[in-house]
């Protein structure tokens, strides 16, 4: 389809914008094949998912400050029902927030309009991939409502616990979750194919791959670290499930089968999967630092580069999240030294974001905001990840609180503060209405100051010795003193106060839908080629698809009026 | 780093704190410095009126130098950091230097099991001692412990000897550990291990030559009657 861009429009949206006749509500906002309505399906369940997945770390942080306490709008919180909150606050917010709206709906929404063709080259396998999410989406809520309840060992799920209703005592949550899970990653196999092969093949006249805006590069790479990954870890959830359902030992000891053999295959897709959501984080970041600072990204090419190198290193650090785990002990001088090489070239992608600065005339907006905290709160996450990558000392750190707080370091940037960086950057474009400034600067600090007042405290509890996923400290005299326990409280008052003031983003961002100001086509006077489609795009996107004569960075450029220079306007 | 909160009592405790402070050393500096270069930059280049950004590729050597330059630092870093950790991972984890005495671990849903060798100093012996929650140990002796699980994957961890090991059914995981002072401390179970995880304590009883061998007197001959492992939840 590829090869015939103008007859692909015609015969994959036959009637639906020839004016013959008005859609229902069904066959337009469910039914479409439209990348953009599909890149709204994922961004809006990934939202919804979002605010279960948020709902869940408040009853969790609730019960770890005041132990034994009927939570308001839960209860009391039993031991089954702690493991099953966080074990799936953990699965969601990772495989069904960051997933989905990182990779599915800004891959979505973005890649046909920074590439200037008019929708994905499968536009009914795009469909077909929301339809399978928002059915895995289906099949993980359930299982909080079937007999046991839902599955709770851990989101790594690690057998014999989940492999056995007797250990896990969750008969139909453990095959539900294996279940969702797996759905899910079929859904984004599709969707992965569907981005490497547009970006590929249905690039716009003149197009160079150099020309290709970072942010695109980055979900084609991610696209490619996935689906290269999770071949693996779904022909282990598949031995899961036929240990939970069928009896089978692949798990089990006591049948010549090896715990330690889900691990291997977990984690080989699980730290890959870092950068699956890492990169395009990343690439939002570009984006938005160079509009703001009106500067060419720095070392496009050495980022590209280091970014496809990283991709590939990312398939051999997997062990270090076995070090103690019974592997073999000299494996872990290994992964030692594969996991601090990975340190450079993310640094490196990260000191170019830092160096675009360098000279620029920086516009501090609510998206330019959103983007300097992610590097800014990424590089505390990035550093403390040395401590675990280095065998001798992840002796301590393993399974502390030290290790969440890290990750949290590393997926919080990712998850929540890139995505609203990406949110308030392009909603003029998906919306065609500007967000409110004021409320949208109120929200990110009542979002960022508290971020760091919940995890700071327990980067010190990790420190202190603070084992995870314990349901009450109050058994372990060491970890039950006072002073421990303030910091406990702490945390979580600072989570309601961050929760709280997500009101205010969803204030402005309901509200802005209908009632914000008209945004005008190109309103931050940038170069990618979405700027020069209408806000909100028409099906089909433009009237008449662009051409490119230049890169997407090219910003300030000497002896031109204008500091901007969009990708599609002849020289 | 860590001794303010958790005492360091094994003879390997301090040389993981000393690669915990390596780290933080080093990363600290690098960590400092990039937030400086952000924060810095966020100044001094923030817009100003009539003032154009500046036209700066990267892509050339000199420019390229801001940044490769620190990236082979870093790699020195890297390298120095892999250097300093292996023999601590390798003393710990590798080594295993001749038993003074042998304790073994049973983990199971959700107890702790401990068999101490008794006086012979020999595991699966009628003198063995078998306790629950409580682990004994004796000050400057080196122990080997083995590792066992009777159902899921457990996690042994002392946090005032820096030791952790999971535990995995099936296999019977030794490791060592010698205690360089006394007191009474928290052992965890650090891999979860269904609902009951956070209701599984251990304590370890790290007591001198005197006090341990009254320990040892005083259950030898309770246990010599009783020396059979408890079967308890597996079947």
């Amino acid at each position: 389809m590829a090869e015939s861009i103008p007859a692909t429009h015609e015969e994959s949206h036959g009637d639906s914008h020839g004016g013959h006749h008005e859609e229902s509500w069904v066959i337009k906002y469910l039914w479409s094949t439209d990348h953009k309505i599909i890149a709204m399906q994922y961004l809006f369940t990934g939202m919804f998912m979002a605010l279960i997945g948020g709902f869940f770390a408040y009853t969790f942080r609730m019960q770890l400050a005041f132990p034994g306490e009927s939570i308001p709008g839960w209860g009391m919180l039993t031991p089954p029902d702690y493991n099953a909150l966080v074990t799936n606050h953990g699965t969601i917010m990772i495989f069904w927030v960051a997933m989905p709206v990182l990779i599915a709906a800004f891959g979505n929404f973005l890649i046909p309009l920074m590439i200037g063709c008019d929708d994905m080259v499968f536009p009914k396998l795009n469909r077909l991939s929301f339809q399978i999410f928002f059915l895995s989406t289906v099949v993980l809520l359930a299982s909080f409502l079937v007999p046991g309840g839902a599955f709770g060992g851990a989101w790594t799920a690690y057998p014999p616990l989940s492999a056995q209703s007797a250990y896990s005592l969750t008969p139909w949550g453990a095959p539900l979750w294996v279940l969702a899970v797996a759905l899910e990653f079929v859904a984004f196999l599709m969707g992965g194919i569907n981005f490497v092969t547009t970006t590929m093949n249905s690039r716009a006249p003149g197009m160079k791959m150099h020309d290709i805006p970072m942010i695109i590069w980055m979900i084609v790479i991610a696209s490619i670290i996935f689906m290269l990954s999770v071949g693996p870890l779904v022909a282990g959830a598949v031995m899961l499930l036929f240990d939970q359902l069928l009896g089978t030992g692949f798990y089990d000891p006591a049948r010549g089968g090896d715990p330690v053999l889900w691990q291997h295959l977990f984690w080989f897709f699980g730290h890959p999967e870092v950068y699956v959501v890492l990169l395009p984080a990343m690439g939002i970041v570009v984006e938005i630092i160079t509009t703001f600072s009106r500067k060419k990204f720095f070392a496009y090419k050495a980022t590209l580069y280091t970014t496809f190198a990283a991709g590939i290193i990312s398939f051999t650090v997997w062990a270090h999240h076995q070090f103690i785990a019974g592997i073999d002990p000299r494996m872990a001088h290994i992964f030692t030294v594969t996991t601090l090489l990975i340190s450079v070239p993310i640094a490196l992608i990260t000191f170019c974001s830092i160096a675009t600065l360098y000279g620029g005339s920086i516009r501090f907006t609510t998206p330019m905001l959103w983007a300097l905290a992610f590097i800014f709160e990424f590089l505390l996450g990035g550093v403390t990840g040395i401590y675990l990558g280095a065998a001798g000392s992840d002796i301590y750190f393993h399974d502390s609180y030290f290790v969440l707080a890290h990750f949290h370091y590393t997926f919080f940037p990712i998850g929540i503060i890139a995505t609203f960086a990406a949110v308030t950057y392009w909603f003029p474009k998906m919306f065609g209405r500007h967000l409110n400034e004021t409320l949208g600067k109120i929200h990110f600090w009542g979002t960022v100051i508290p971020f760091n007042v919940i995890f700071i405290p327990l980067f010190v509890l990790g420190l202190a010795g603070q084992h995870r996923r314990i349901y009450a400290y109050t058994l372990f005299p060491d970890l039950a003193k006072a002073e421990f326990q303030d910091l406990r409280v702490l945390a979580t008052v600072a989570l309601l106060v961050l929760l709280v003031f997500q009101v205010v983003f969803l204030y402005n961002f309901f509200v802005s839908c209908f009632k914000g100001r008209k945004a005008e086509d190109n309103p931050f006077e940038a170069n990618s080629l979405e700027w020069t489609a209408a806000s909100p795009p028409p099906h089909g996107n433009w009237p008449e698809l662009p051409t490119v004569y230049r890169g997407p960075y090219e910003y300030s450029v000497p002896g031109r009026e204008k500091d901007y220079w969009p990708q599609n306007e002849p020289s | 780093m860590i001794e303010p909160y958790v005492a360091a009592l094994s003879t390997y405790a301090k040389d993981i704190d000393d690669v915990i402070m390596l780290i933080t050393l080093l990363v600290g500096f690098w960590f400092l410095l990039a937030q400086g270069a952000l924060l810095g930059f966020c100044w001094v280049y923030r817009k100003r009126d009539g003032q154009k950004a500046q036209y700066i590729t990267g892509e050339e050597k000199s420019q390229m130098r801001w940044v490769s330059i620190p990236l082979v630092l870093i790699v020195c870093c890297d390298i120095y950091i892999a250097l300093a950790d292996g023999p601590v991972w390798a003393k710990v984890k590798e080594d295993l230097p001749p038993a003074e005495r042998k304790v073994r671990v049973i983990a199971q849903q959700w107890a702790w099991t401990f068999v101490d060798a008794g006086p012979d100093g020999q595991l699966d012996t009628a003198d063995d001692i078998t306790t629950m929650t409580d682990l004994h140990v004796e000050v400057g002796k080196l122990y080997h412990f083995e590792l066992q699980s009777l159902d899921v994957i457990h996690g042994f961890s002392v946090p005032v000897f820096r030791l952790k090991q999971d535990i995995i059914p099936g296999r019977t995981i030794i490791g060592w550990f010698e205690a360089t002072g006394t007191g009474t401390y928290d052992i965890q179970c650090t891999e979860i291990c269904g609902i009951g995880h956070g209701l599984m304590p251990g304590r370890i009883i790290i007591e001198t030559a005197e006090q341990h061998a009254s320990w040892l007197a005083e259950h030898s001959e309770l246990s010599v009657a009783s020396n059979t492992l408890p079967q308890a939840a597996q079947e």
